[in-house]
């Protein structure tokens, strides 16, 4: 379903828009505050997208480095080419066990894993990695409540670009993650785990992402959800209307990265923003979401502009285009369609438009096209 | 000096007195303005609704028309944004275009802050995105408008809220930009302020838009006009003003008359 | 093809030749604290409190009687402690029962417990965080995660400026926690013991 559609009842639930607009000031707010006090968060927010877009730019060679750490200090790791490869290779590790806990994370929400929180004595874990660090084969997991004790069988899930080259990469990491996240200096518990662990490796369209230059930026996400959290668009619609994947300011960007522009949500979500730039601002990594939303309504159009039949949008924009393209064109629209609009007018304002832009006047006054257009007064002037 | 200005397209239709102002403001300080009539549209619009193909080629017009200045103000803070961040990802050769938006262009280039203007009305100001984040205006705008006699500034709440408008957003999701200007206007109406301003005519036909709609007796106004009009000056500044007044002397909250 | 053959061989693909120009990283942000001592074990007061705990600053030859207080104000009759805790600090503790783990105390008998008291690895001041690494007196994981209550004892020495110099003390081959506040329905203190 087109984002527009899934948005216009969730508009109506107040109490969530309310909790949201609570839960986002307050995110704000801390957030900020966490940030004002680092001197060097700006420095350490270059070094976090430099880190990141290292790891990206030559991601095989740390995913090979990642296995062979990792295989060193007792472990093995599994590559799950999508979702449901990914949900056989657990739950045939998880085997016969039934006491099984989840520490859930962006990437067991992709593969629709549910379970009950761990305790520290649950037998079985499937964590959601925070991050990897390819160096030494650690498992890096900032646990929101209740920790966890590695039990016997402990399976940690990851996305491929959730890989950090060295442990001292950790360092600048570890110090945006907590404050971007929860508006704190540290997370009240983070654990550390090297070796003794099932590692699985997800691929489910993120190599397609790598693939586009302009895109695979997006990867360097770190979950950290602040964009989610500063996004108006966001706090009016919730995570419903972004679908199944990652919501907010991200998920608008990657979703369509993932899956391809072609069907009607994802075709829809590189629209489902005003480009204010509020989320670019707090991104720890600085992705440029409003940049890659603008490259992504391209690509959108382009999937589109060879269709037998073109759009109603696609004549507009293209007639528009070539109707500013030359002076002599563009003045005789102007005046045409100023005249029409006046008619359209009472009392100076425009109440109703037809077709299309009768979006506007839904809720909106156009003021009627005054009778001289600028450069008719210039003209007159002269 | 020799400045040309750009009026856009939509200021060009819609709101032409925000061009007569700019042009009133600069050559009341004493400068001598071209209007180049070749002019037409930057492509912001169908940059930012991903028309590629076509903006580039708007973009490359743009430069044409404007290729003998070395100075371009333009009272839009987006269309200057989209000079200055997007034209070098349309075409490297298109980078570095002399394009300034209005008020940076008074306070950087002119080095000017009071530009003796009066406008006795109280106004709240809302930064809009590509101003505030895009080009950095930061306070440019309201250092400007702190030197205009007579006028009270009232600080707008929540003031780098997105307003909702966001080009073709207004219309794709119609239903939430509606959601996010009902907002605005309720932190507008806070400050009891007669008129908002603002650097862009878009956000302000959304928000002035709307405004209007809930015949909130608030106006929504371009910065420029504020900064050209002078007491008993301009004839159409002046009914403006007069017609502020009295919407402003029925709508102010008791205890303020 | 396996899985991860796939897998990496569209990775690869995706990003041609890697060998071309390695990303720089601008590393001038602040990677120790530019304060005296003093001030760096103030700080590690300071944030260790905003994160909810309560932190006591005493003198070596102040530690036994501090931490009697600070159980005996808990209430606390009987704690847990790693085999390995130095006795000397448990030398005040008058009517409270102390549980050595070991052999590993069970489940059961560690649910009975009112509190554990450890040793740490190191403490983070900017963050006011402390790192269990399993090392000295510090005991298993287990310990700090089943017990209402944590006491931690922190040296002035254990104490470093900055998330960096942590990460560059820490060894990472060892099962590292930081705990800097505790959860929900818990409560931690910290003991800073100077010379």
């Amino acid at each position: 379903m087109k984002f527009s559609d899934a948005a216009r009842p969730q508009l109506s639930d107040h109490r969530s828009r309310r909790r949201r607009r609570q839960a986002g000031a307050e995110a704000r707010a801390r957030r900020a505050e966490a940030a004002a006090g680092l001197p060097d968060w700006e420095r350490l927010r270059e070094a976090g997208a430099a880190i990141r877009e290292r790891t990206l730019r030559d991601l095989g060679t740390h995913l090979e480095e990642l296995e062979v750490s990792v295989i060193e200090e007792d472990g093995r790791v599994h590559w799950a080419r999508d979702a449901a490869e990914a949900k056989r290779i657990i739950t045939s590790l998880v085997g016969g066990e039934t006491d099984v806990g989840l520490v859930r994370s962006d990437v067991t929400d992709e593969i629709g894993l549910k379970s009950r929180e761990t305790g520290p004595y649950t037998k079985a874990a499937v964590v959601g990695a925070g991050f990897l660090v390819a160096e030494t084969g650690t498992l890096v997991v900032a646990d929101p409540g209740e920790s966890l004790t590695f039990p016997g069988t402990l399976i940690a899930v990851a996305g491929i670009e959730d890989t950090v080259p060295a442990w001292s990469d950790l360092e600048v990491l570890l110090q945006l993650l907590p404050r971007s996240a929860v508006g704190r200096r540290m997370h009240p518990a983070v654990s550390f785990r090297t070796g003794g662990f099932d590692l699985v490796l997800l691929d489910n369209g993120r190599t397609r992402v790598l693939a586009d230059e302009t895109g695979r930026s997006a990867l360097r996400c770190i979950h950290c959800s602040a964009c989610s959290d500063v996004c108006p668009i966001y706090e009016r619609t919730g995570p419903r209307p972004y679908g199944p994947g990652r919501a907010g300011p991200i998920g608008a960007v990657l979703t369509p990265q993932l899956r391809g522009v072609e069907a009607p949500l994802e075709a829809s979500l590189p629209f489902a923003s005003t480009l204010c730039g509020a989320c670019a601002d707090v991104c720890p990594v600085k992705i440029d979401i409003p940049g890659l939303l603008v490259h992504l309504r391209g690509e959108v159009v382009e999937s589109r502009r060879n269709r037998p039949v073109p759009a109603p949008e696609l004549l507009l924009m293209r007639g528009l285009a070539w109707s500013m393209g030359d002076r002599r064109r563009y003045e005789h629209t102007l005046m045409s369609r100023a005249r029409w609009a006046r008619l359209l007018a009472r009392d100076g304002r425009i109440r109703r438009l037809p077709g299309l832009f009768g979006k506007w006047t839904d809720a909106r006054d156009l003021p009627a096209p005054p009778r001289q257009s600028f450069r008719a007064w210039w003209r007159r002037r002269r | 000096m020799r400045i040309a200005v750009f009026v856009t397209c939509w200021g060009d239709a819609l709101f032409p007195e925000t061009g007569k102002a700019m042009v009133r403001l600069l050559e009341r300080l004493g400068h001598e303005v071209i209007f180049e009539p070749s002019q037409t549209c930057c492509g912001q619009m169908h940059w930012t609704t991903g028309y590629r193909p076509e903006a580039i080629r708007l973009a490359r017009g743009f430069a044409e028309v404007f290729d003998d200045h070395e100075l371009v103000v333009t009272p839009s803070a987006s269309c200057a944004a989209t000079v200055r961040t997007a034209y070098p990802r349309m075409d490297p050769a298109l980078a570095g275009l002399p394009v300034y938006e209005l008020t940076e262009f008074l306070v950087d280039v002119l080095g000017v802050v009071d530009v003796g203007a009066s406008y006795p009305h109280r106004v709240t100001y809302h930064p809009t995105c590509q101003s505030l984040r895009t080009l950095g205006l930061a306070d440019r705008p309201l250092r400007l408008l702190r030197e205009v006699r007579n006028l009270e500034l009232a600080e707008l709440p929540m003031a780098e809220e997105c307003c909702g408008f966001g080009g073709a957003f207004s219309m794709k999701n119609a239903d939430t930009s509606v959601a996010m200007v009902a907002d605005k206007i309720a932190r507008i109406r806070e400050t009891g302020a007669d008129a908002v301003c603002a650097t862009d005519d878009s956000c302000l036909a959304h928000i002035g838009g709307a405004l209007s709609r809930l015949r909130s007796g608030v106006r929504a106004v371009h910065i420029a006009e504020i900064l050209a009009s002078e007491a008993g000056e301009a004839p159409g500044a002046e009914q403006a003003g007069e017609r502020l007044a009295e919407r402003a002397m029925r709508t102010r909250p008791p205890e303020a008359r | 093809m396996s899985a991860r053959e796939e897998i990496l061989g569209r990775v690869r693909a995706a990003l041609g030749d890697p060998g071309a120009a390695v990303v720089p990283v601008p590393r001038d942000y602040r990677r120790w604290a530019d304060l005296p001592r003093a001030d760096v074990v103030a700080l590690f007061g300071e944030r260790v409190a905003d994160g909810r705990a309560a932190v006591r600053h005493v003198g070596t030859d102040e530690l036994a009687t501090a931490m009697a207080a600070m159980l005996w104000a808990r209430e606390a009759k009987r704690v847990v402690v790693p085999a390995d805790l130095p006795t000397s600090w448990l030398a005040g503790l008058d009517g409270v029962r102390v549980l050595a783990d070991v052999p590993d105390l069970d489940p059961a008998a560690l649910a009975e417990t009112d509190g554990v008291v450890t040793g740490c690895a190191l403490a983070i001041a900017e963050t006011g965080t402390i790192v269990l690494d399993g090392g000295r007196a510090q005991g298993r994981r287990e310990l700090t995660l089943v017990s209402r209550h944590h006491l931690c004892v922190v040296h002035a020495d254990q104490i470093v400026g900055t998330v960096p110099e942590a990460i560059e003390r820490l060894d990472p081959y060892l099962p590292l926690t930081w705990i800097s506040g505790p959860p929900e329905g818990r409560t931690f203190e910290v003991l800073v013991v100077e010379d």
